[in-house]
């Protein structure tokens, strides 16, 4: 088992036409994804080659998604385009929308989110400004490295990509269900709380691998979740403890505004509901590797 | 990207949110001509991004033009919290002021909406308000498709308890407010105070803006952006496309990824405890791909900065393999060397993930003189705090 990504998704590609979604369409094939359309209305009808796999292209999503019974669309198109983008999964009823675009303007998300739940939040979406999802040996879907990790038994979510590929190679030996990144934007579709629950009702995950960093609460959030509801083993780690006070650090969320959204205030949210918290990323490979080995 | 209060005021006024007149001016005597067109008195403001600068002597009353130029002199130059004053606003002075209260709206991240905040005890920084009177702040959620029209905006003022003789005044304000916010792809519009003055008129009498930078592909804010303030190492990194912040330590810091680049900062500052306090320089993102070209601009940047002692590029290789990021690394110093830069500055390299093996390998063979390869994060970064602390 693993969350909402497996051997059996059917994947679809929003903009792989572009420069950035040929690349990466490439690679996810390369690492078993079953990617079986792109869409792009100005070139529909035709078909892209890689190495060897013809993938087709469709005029929509809807009509990708009645030729192929797709159930998950991946989201490369830039970002003046993106919230067009979103909003016609969305209307195509698509179960998942990983949004990988960064650079998304807010209020662009806040419209494509409040479009979702006004659809009645069928859609899932992950992102923006995110790695993508990958559950090793299955499916990856986004840009995280296929090859830096196996199978096996932790979850991890994440706010970040690079930390995630961090974390997952570190623990390359125990190996993961599934990874998701969630990204850094202000606004986001999936949040720690979403795939918590999921990795809590999935049978094979032993144990949980959160990464916050500064900005917002939903560290905070997650930690009173976890203490209500999660009864696996979660070990967490936050970044920023050195972040200075109203300056945006890479990720457009990631801004600790006056007193609030500091690192030391979601690592201590998180140590209360019992979440052990590791101080570097090395730090907190070795306490989930300690849990798992007990 | 936060507007000082005249920007503020200007985009207020393009939506149809009354203000009073207003000027900016960065020579005391250009205070005068504008004093004697506002009817020879006016109010000096310091144009700041830090609040309470009238605490501070940053806002004065000018009964003449020739105290106008008197109060402009005194301001223009003066330090506000750590911030220099460059410009002053030259603005109407306001009529009797009745009653302050406060209207914003802004970002509500928890909720993945926008959010309306309104009090009708305004003047002072509404944390306080909402701290010790919470009662007296009423906060309504927005919805980000349907907005604020007047329907909605009558919400707001009976949820805040405006007074009656202000209620269809102020829900104007609300509605032009919202089209401010909307239209200028804000993440922050508050008024404070919005005053209700003797003629029973509300006006905005001052106010705060931020804007969304991913936002900009749709506007023309070049002249909103403060080239005054922004430190020269950050302008410099900004026209090369990178994204980096300036800190005050003495490691400079390269790596690939926000949440990377953040762990390395802290990794660094904690390593740093045992050698004698020393701290990350910067932030410094170079991205996924990290060519030779990027990792130059990069590096260009931080052995440009003075404070700089030592410098620790930690790359995870994702997409882009190890053996790539090294070769960056190796041509980026031939790179800075042919531009004549010198090369003085010892580096701490630490390569993991994809090709790991061959990115060190190539660190190796290259055997440049002050690159050292230490193949952990936290290793590295002791390493790279050491050195710092050593110079």
């Amino acid at each position: 088992m693993a969350i909402w990504l497996n051997k059996d998704s059917k994947v679809i590609v929003q903009g792989m036409t572009g420069a950035t979604g040929m690349k990466h369409t490439k690679l996810m094939l390369g690492d078993g994804t079953n990617v079986v359309g792109g869409v792009n209305p100005r070139k529909a009808g035709q078909t892209v080659d890689f190495d060897g796999t013809e993938v087709p292209v469709f005029g929509t999503v809807k009509e990708a998604i009645e030729a192929t019974g797709a159930n998950v669309s991946v989201i490369f198109v830039p970002e003046k385009f993106t919230k067009d983008a979103v909003v016609e999964a969305i209307d195509a009823e698509i179960p998942l929308a990983v949004v990988i675009t960064e650079g998304i303007a807010v209020h662009d998300t806040a419209a494509f989110w409040a479009y979702a739940g006004k659809k009645g939040n069928k859609t899932r979406i992950i992102g923006p400004n995110c790695p993508g999802i990958i559950t090793p040996g299955q499916s990856n879907v986004g840009i995280i490295p296929g090859d830096i990790t196996k199978p096996g038994r932790i979850g991890l979510v994440s706010k970040s990509g690079t930390l995630t590929y961090q974390m997952m190679y570190e623990l390359r030996d125990i190996g993961f269900t599934t990874a998701v990144g969630i990204g850094g934007d202000p606004i986001i579709g999936t949040t720690h709380i979403d795939a918590l629950a999921a990795f809590q009702d999935d049978p094979e995950t032993d144990l949980i691998v959160m990464i916050g960093e500064i900005g917002g609460d939903a560290e905070e959030r997650a930690a009173a979740f976890i203490k209500e509801n999660v009864t696996k083993p979660v070990v967490g780690y936050v970044a920023g403890f050195t972040a200075p006070e109203g300056k945006t650090m890479g990720h457009a969320g990631a801004i600790v505004s006056g007193s609030s959204g500091t690192a030391q205030a979601k690592k201590e949210a998180l140590e209360a509901a019992g979440v052990k918290v590791g101080k570097t990323p090395t730090e907190t490979a070795k306490l989930a590797r300690e849990i798992l080995s007990a | 990207m936060d507007l000082f209060e005249y920007q503020a005021r200007d985009l207020f006024a393009k939506h149809d949110v009354p203000v009073l007149a207003g000027e900016v001016i960065d020579t005391p005597e250009a205070a005068r001509e504008i004093t004697e067109r506002l009817g020879g008195k006016s109010v000096v403001k310091a144009q700041v991004k830090v609040g309470g600068r009238g605490k501070a002597g940053g806002v004065k009353l000018a009964a003449t033009p020739d105290e106008a130029v008197a109060r402009a002199t005194d301001i223009l130059g003066m330090d506000i919290k750590g911030h220099t004053v460059h410009k002053v606003m030259i603005a109407e002075t306001a009529p009797e002021i009745l009653e302050e209260y406060y209207v914003s709206f802004l970002l509500d991240r928890a909720n993945r909406t926008f959010l309306s905040i309104a009090s009708v005890e305004g003047g002072m920084e509404i944390e306080e308000v909402a701290a010790t009177r919470p009662e007296a702040v009423a906060k309504i959620a927005i919805d980000a498709i349907d907005g604020v029209d007047e329907a909605k905006a009558r919400e707001i003022v009976e949820a805040a308890k405006f007074p009656a003789e202000v209620a269809d005044k102020v829900a104007n304000v609300l509605v032009k407010l919202w089209d401010t916010f909307i239209k200028s792809d804000a993440l922050l519009v508050e008024v404070n105070p919005l005053a209700k003055v003797a003629s029973g008129e509300v006006i905005a009498l001052d106010g705060k803006v931020s804007l969304d930078d991913n936002a900009e592909f749709r506007h023309d804010w070049d002249e909103l952006h403060d080239k005054a303030a922004a430190n020269p190492l950050e302008a410099a990194a900004k026209e090369k496309g990178l994204n980096y912040v300036k800190l005050d330590g003495e490691v400079g810091i390269i790596g690939n990824g926000a949440g990377l680049v953040m762990s390395t900062l802290d990794v660094v500052a904690y390593a740093g405890e045992k050698h004698g306090g020393v701290k990350p320089a910067n932030f410094l993102d170079i991205g996924g791909g990290a060519s030779a070209q990027v990792m130059a601009n990069g590096l260009e940047i931080i052995l440009g900065d003075p404070d700089v002692k030592s410098v620790f590029v930690n790359v995870f290789g994702g997409i882009t393999a190890c053996d790539e990021v090294a070769n960056g690394i190796v041509q980026a110093l031939k790179l800075l060397e042919d531009r004549g830069e010198k090369v003085e500055k010892p580096l701490v390299v630490r390569l993991d993930g994809n090709n790991a093996e061959l990115g060190r390998k190539i660190l190796t063979d290259a055997n440049h003189p002050l690159v050292q390869r230490v193949d952990t994060m936290d290793g590295a970064a002791d390493k790279a705090a050491e050195l710092a602390a050593a110079k």
